[in-house]
């Protein structure tokens, strides 16, 4: 097989995002014309279609590159098979880029601010080949971690400054010190890839696109902390990571770079994907080490820490997907070189996952202390529809939102927790004007209430009791003092849970109350919603001051309730009009209330 | 169903398919939860006599099976339908109105969350998150990801299915 360099690659995004919006067709379309034309013999080249990963920028897939050597990478977005051939005939043959398909210069900016440490394979690589993955510095941070005696190898991941990347944030080497001081020799290291957060997609991401790369970061902590023995938990909602991941593992298995003897470099680590089975509670170490020995998925009170009593009663080490990413680079580059990115508290890189009302939604890589302001606004666009900005959610459901005021915090562990949120797992929903805050606080309790294992009563019962007191607001229903009661128990129930779980569910409630107190008033004193969002609040009339008469809500509604023509007000028939909010949605003047 | 017709059922269930799986997983560490999912891939959902049989092999007590089933969104102990359409409550496909494709969805098939229809061919499920955020709100039919999702879309995707096998 020829040199990289020596090739024309056409690279297609094939994440799920991706393979959703038809990349297949586009790879096959590339291929049949490979084929007609005889591309290899009349350019004299190679020409490979390569399957990468997702590439960040989803909401505009299917993206594709075409590399040609020595030639400036060219990226088409919104690419359809039907404009394949004229791609192949016009850049390829002649070497004339299509500039109308080009992605615009948006696409620049979204990679302008953004450093792809983590990611700098996604994308780049077919995420399939162990060839691809070793031409691209693949396994060069294992060579390098095993010249240095275990200890060592957690000397300088604690040099470098690492924190857990899956939310809490507790430093890595201090982590892998704990379970590599605990005795005995039979212990386990866990790769915790249940993204349960609703709005985070990193971790499906890594997996798709460089399976290779967290293969490799886990062979680092196996070594350090001498563990021979590694899962890979999964959720099983993500069919096609487990594939690739499985196939990357097969394949090391083949080589001899996983099992006994790996790389030949001198110590064994077995590893293997266990899937989960749907339940958020999992992503907690505890409630996860139960799910793998095949018991409900519950979490125990700590200590004893996973460190000195974890997986089948041995000494466990828990890390997240991006974690893992992380420490090949650290070993590849160096402590030095990782340390000198991002903030005193935070170092490195934190991949962000921005979805909501924003411009282009995506996988964004940037080095920490980054402000909100310049991700949402310089890196993504700005918001949908030019609306305005009214928060963003902050690190799911155990997070909070903030305000537009809290724009302009940096993104680091430190500074969001002051505001009254959190990294989490480093998903960010952005809202605008639209959005209801109370019905946002409805909506993560109502999700926390169903993942609530049941164990302990302030989960059970509280956030129950919490949300039919949220319903009842919604409706129009609330009782005065009603906001006093939320908090009190947000409190109670922080303080008595058990787990993770129970002890952060309140935090949505606490910081729109702290950030957005007018509107639950609104709400439970005038019965209106400030955002006219929640439906039972909601008149759905057409507010003809407001209105520019250009018929979008018209063209949306889809039971013809809207009565418009040319150049006149919109009106709604109420008797027709089965208040599904699509005219609301659509309309960009807030035209309707 | 009538104790009568559990027994057909259950006289209709073939059982070397759970076997087989069994056999794979029987000296693993931690194998209920494997088998379970195995069985559920090879079935379409866990069928009665299937859950016996793992509790005799693997020696694991019937309750503690039915704690797991009932504890994981995963687990199906009712026959589901050829095309399954996972709606995404996410919190990106909440804010860009996932409540208004799921009650189009409901609307146009004449069931709710975790149910069926008649002829075994749609099941709806409401799932925490996909992890398509970007392209959201999204739903899933089978391994089909369908991004984007409008009241319009969702009555062309749910015409297109009706129209297959």
């Amino acid at each position: 097989m020829a040199a990289i360099e020596e090739q024309i690659r056409v690279l297609i995004c094939q994440g799920t995002g991706g393979l959703a919006s038809g990349a297949k067709e586009v790879e096959l379309a590339f291929r049949a014309e490979f084929e007609k034309h005889g591309v290899d013999a009349k350019v004299g080249k190679r020409c490979t279609v390569v399957g990468t990963g997702c590439r960040g920028l989803c909401a505009n897939d299917v993206l594709v590159d075409i590399v040609i050597p020595g030639q400036e990478a060219v990226t088409y977005d919104f690419v359809k098979a039907e404009l394949v051939p004229q791609l192949v005939e016009e850049h390829i043959l002649t070497g004339q880029v299509v500039e109308k398909k080009k992605a615009g210069p948006y696409y620049q900016k979204f990679l302008e601010k953004q450093m792809r440490v983590v990611f700098s394979r996604c994308g780049t690589i077919d995420a399939e080949s162990l060839e691809d993955f070793l031409a691209h510095d693949g396994f060069v941070g294992i060579r390098k971690a095993v010249t240095m005696k275990p200890q060592e190898v957690i000397e300088e991941v604690k040099k470098s400054g690492l924190r857990g990347r899956g939310g809490g944030g507790f430093p890595t080497g201090v982590k892998w010190s704990f379970c590599a001081a605990s005795p005995g020799t039979d212990k386990y290291l866990i790769c915790n890839a249940d993204e349960g957060d609703p709005g985070a997609f990193m971790d499906r991401s890594i997996l798709e696109g460089d399976p290779y790369g967290l293969i490799e970061g886990m062979m680092i902590a196996s070594y350090a902390i001498g563990a021979k023995n590694g899962y890979v938990y999964v959720r099983a909602e993500y069919p096609l990571a487990i594939k690739r991941l499985q196939k990357a593992i097969d394949v090391c298995y083949e080589k001899g770079f996983l099992g006994k003897n790996c790389l030949g470099l001198g110590f064994d680590f077995d590893l293997r994907i266990k899937a989960g089975a749907g339940a958020f509670v999992c992503g907690e170490e505890t409630a996860l080490m139960a799910s793998i020995e095949g018991e409900r998925g519950m979490p125990r009170p700590r200590p004893p820490f996973p460190a000195v009593r974890g997986l089948w009663t041995k000494p466990t080490n828990i890390n997240n997907v991006e974690t893992f990413a992380n420490v090949s680079y650290i070993f590849y580059r160096g402590a030095e070189w990782f340390a000198s990115i991002g903030t005193e508290g935070t170092k490195g890189t934190k991949i962000f996952a921005l979805t909501g009302k924003i411009k282009h939604t995506g996988l964004v890589e940037v080095p920490a202390g980054i402000t909100m302001r310049e991700v949402i606004y310089d890196v993504c666009g700005g918001i949908l529809n030019n609306r305005k900005f009214k928060a963003v959610q902050a690190g799911g459901p155990s997070g909070g939102c903030l305000p537009g005021e809290a724009i302009d915090a940096q993104v680091d562990y430190d500074s969001l927790i002051k505001a009254g949120a959190m990294m989490g797992s480093g998903g960010l929903v952005v809202m605008d004007e639209t959005t209801c805050m109370v019905d946002i606080a409805r909506f993560f309790l109502n999700f926390t209430r169903m993942e609530s294992c049941g164990k302990c009563v302030p989960c059970r019962i509280g956030l129950k009791i919490m949300l039919d007191i949220l319903e009842r607001i919604t409706e129009g229903k609330g009782h005065p003092g009603d906001i006093d009661l939320l908090q009190d128990m947000c409190f109670d129930i922080k303080k008595a849970s058990l787990c993770g779980l129970g002890q952060t569910a309140p935090n949505p409630v606490l910081s729109t109350i702290r950030y957005f107190r007018h509107e639950y008033e609104a709400h439970i004193e005038h019965q209106r919603c400030p955002s006219n969002s929640c439906k039972s609040l909601l008149k759905f009339e057409v507010v003809e001051a407001a209105c520019k008469k250009c018929g979008l809500c018209f063209k949306v509604c889809p039971v013809d309730a809207v009565r418009w023509e040319k150049g006149q007000l919109a009106v709604i028939d109420k008797d027709k009009c089965t208040r599904c909010t699509s005219c609301y949605d659509a309309c960009r003047f807030m035209a309707i209330e | 169903m009538s104790n009568a017709e559990a027994q057909v059922v259950q006289e209709e269930i073939d059982l070397g398919m759970a076997n087989k799986v069994i056999d794979k997983y029987i000296n693993m560490k931690g194998a209920l939860m494997p088998v379970l999912q195995e069985v559920q891939d090879a079935y379409g959902y866990l069928p009665e006599p299937c859950i016996h049989l793992i509790s005799e092999r693997l020696n694991v007590y019937l309750s503690q099976i039915y704690g797991v089933l009932t504890f994981y969104a995963q687990f199906h102990l009712e026959p589901r339908g050829k095309y399954i359409v996972r709606v995404c409550m996410g919190t990106a496909c909440h804010v860009k109105g996932a409540g208004r494709i799921g009650d189009t969805l409901s609307e146009l098939l004449g069931i709710g969350h975790a149910e069926t229809t008649e002829d075994l061919k749609f099941t709806v499920e409401h799932v925490a998150c996909i992890g398509a955020c970007g392209m959201a709100p999204v739903i899933m039919v089978n391994e089909a990801t369908y991004g984007s999702m409008s009241v319009q879309k969702m009555n062309e995707i749910v015409e297109k299915y009706r129209a297959m096998d």
